[in-house]
């Protein structure tokens, strides 16, 4: 039975749905939507995952998210990064990162702004998606949609799109979420599809948000309501303190 | 067997223009006390090699950082280091980035002393476009191409670990020990503050003999330096002080560098 549910927990459900069918391999969210969605799939329709305490524990049952170091953990396994680097080669793992850029062909930019040699903005660093993208399936979480972040080119490439796969990498971009709607590359050229639109976002709205031409399909469904179980779990078990909604404010 | 030694007296073993490593990730487990201590002395134009945080960022700020070999630069609870930036963005300092991955990669060759080892990540990022002497390399084997990440062979390499002992073991009572043995594997002089000495036989009491991730063979001189990771994080022993780093990222260098100087 589905009753509604916020933006934050639609868009928490959405980036859930990435890791469905994944079967037992590691969750790498980063955010908290996607630490959420990760613990949400793990309790409900992907109880083969293996989750983590976003630091180098796999746990049995899923920590509330912001649960301090303190807080006792159902430990099952030990992934320091050494480990979790062997992982990511060995292909058993799906990442959701955030983006600062994203093109249409799924290129991700976290590193800079600008000419990299010079940066107007420097950002993080390329960190793990150069690799993460040629080894594995990743997917990709934005809570503010904006042509700022859906570019026609990012000024970096840190994660890998579709226009530039190398021969023999094990690449999917799975699907970018977005505080607007689900997006993938299902085209015959791997550009950027609208998969659905959160309940309440005008597929206009979308495309006016978004700094290249989108594929749009004549019927573009609406993202999925969370359960009565689901918004149950989000926030009486996952997410108590409702940290959600400093990511995604309500629609 | 005694290796007892001071932050003086291993960064008076730095020569300008060196190439050094400093373990620990981000905001973890820093070793502080002797970044002060570089701070502190006359040393310039050094080649950094981190897993970047506020390491990072003081070394640029100080102008103590020719160079930085990194994957990402971070505070973690403070996702952007703000000294690092303002290096990068003004064309102060020089930069090889890569993945982090290959980073690992990169100080496992040298500690093979190999001068390459071949990965994946790398392909079809911006990484080869920013990195014109990377280099791919083909499989004998089969048809496939690949990076041939280079070699970061380091002079100096310097660690934090929550135990150790006068003969150069270090013990890691936390969940991570990042890379800090490929640092010293891949380095000539390795260094190593620690929380506290203990006695040799003492070690299995205060965890199993997996927590021994350093041996004597991989350390040149030890440390004790209470609370020598401090701002950053170094579990059990301490979380990080987010109160002190928030100051430093907040705070122009100028101001926040002399009053951590003297803390």
């Amino acid at each position: 039975m589905t009753t509604g549910g916020t933006r934050a927990e639609v868009c928490a459900v959405a980036c859930a749905e990435a890791w469905r069918g994944d079967g037992e391999i590691v969750a790498s969210p980063i955010g908290t939507i996607p630490t959420v969605g990760a613990r949400l799939a793990f309790l409900t329709f992907a109880p083969d995952l293996v989750i983590t305490d976003g630091d180098a524990l796999m746990t049995a049952e899923p920590l509330p998210v912001g649960a301090g170091p303190d807080h006792p953990r159902a430990v099952e396994g030990w992934l320091p990064f050494g480990k979790m680097f062997d992982v990511l080669w060995w292909g058993r793992r799906h990442v959701m990162m955030g983006a600062t850029q994203v093109d249409r062909f799924g290129n991700q930019n976290i590193a800079c702004i600008g000419p990299w040699e010079k940066p107007k903005a420097m950002l993080l660093g390329m960190r793990g998606g150069p690799g993460n993208t040629v080894n594995h399936p990743t997917s990709y979480w934005v809570p503010n949609h904006s042509p700022r972040v859906f570019v026609e080119h990012v000024d970096c490439v840190s994660g890998v799109g579709y226009d530039r796969v190398p021969k023999g990498a094990f690449h999917e971009i799975r699907v970018v979420v977005s505080n607007l709607g689900v997006f993938d590359f299902d085209t015959p050229d791997h550009s950027m599809r609208v998969r659905s639109v959160h309940p309440g976002v005008a597929v206009d709205e979308v495309v006016e948000a978004t700094g290249f031409p989108l594929t749009v399909p004549s019927d573009v469904p609406e993202t999925r309501l969370p359960t009565d179980e689901e918004l149950s779990l989000i926030r009486e078990v996952i997410d108590p303190k409702g940290l959600r909604d400093a990511e995604v404010k309500a629609a | 067997m005694d290796k007892r030694t001071s932050e003086a007296e291993a960064v008076a073993e730095l020569r300008d223009g060196m190439t050094v490593g400093i373990g620990g990730w981000g905001s973890r487990r820093k070793p502080m006390t002797i970044i002060k201590e570089i701070l502190r002395s006359s040393v310039k134009d050094l080649t950094i090699v981190s897993y970047g945080g506020p390491d990072v960022g003081m070394l640029c700020a100080a102008g103590k950082a020719r160079k930085v070999v990194y994957g990402f630069v971070s505070l973690d609870s403070i996702p952007l280091e703000p000294n690092f930036r303002a290096a990068r963005q003004s064309g102060t300092i020089e930069a090889m980035e890569v993945d982090e991955g290959m980073l690992q990669w990169g100080l496992r060759a040298a500690a093979m002393r190999v001068s390459f080892l071949p990965c994946r990540a790398g392909l079809g990022s911006s990484v080869m476009d920013i990195n014109p002497d990377l280099k791919t390399v083909r499989s004998p084997y089969a048809d496939e191409e690949l990076v041939a990440m280079p070699a970061l062979p380091l002079d100096v390499a310097f660690i934090h670990a929550n135990r150790a002992d006068v003969r150069g073991n270090g013990q890691y009572l936390g969940a991570d020990w990042y890379f800090d043995d490929l640092f010293c594997m891949a380095a000539k002089r390795r260094f190593m503050s620690c929380e506290r000495i203990v006695d040799t036989g003492d070690f299995l009491k205060e965890g199993s003999e997996q927590t021994l991730k350093i041996n004597r063979m991989m350390t040149d001189g030890v440390i004790e330096a209470p609370g020598g990771a401090r701002f950053t994080t170094n579990p059990p022993d301490y979380q990080r002080d987010e109160e002190l780093q928030k100051e430093y990222a907040t705070t122009p260098w100028e101001e926040f560098g002399p009053r951590w100087l003297s803390l």
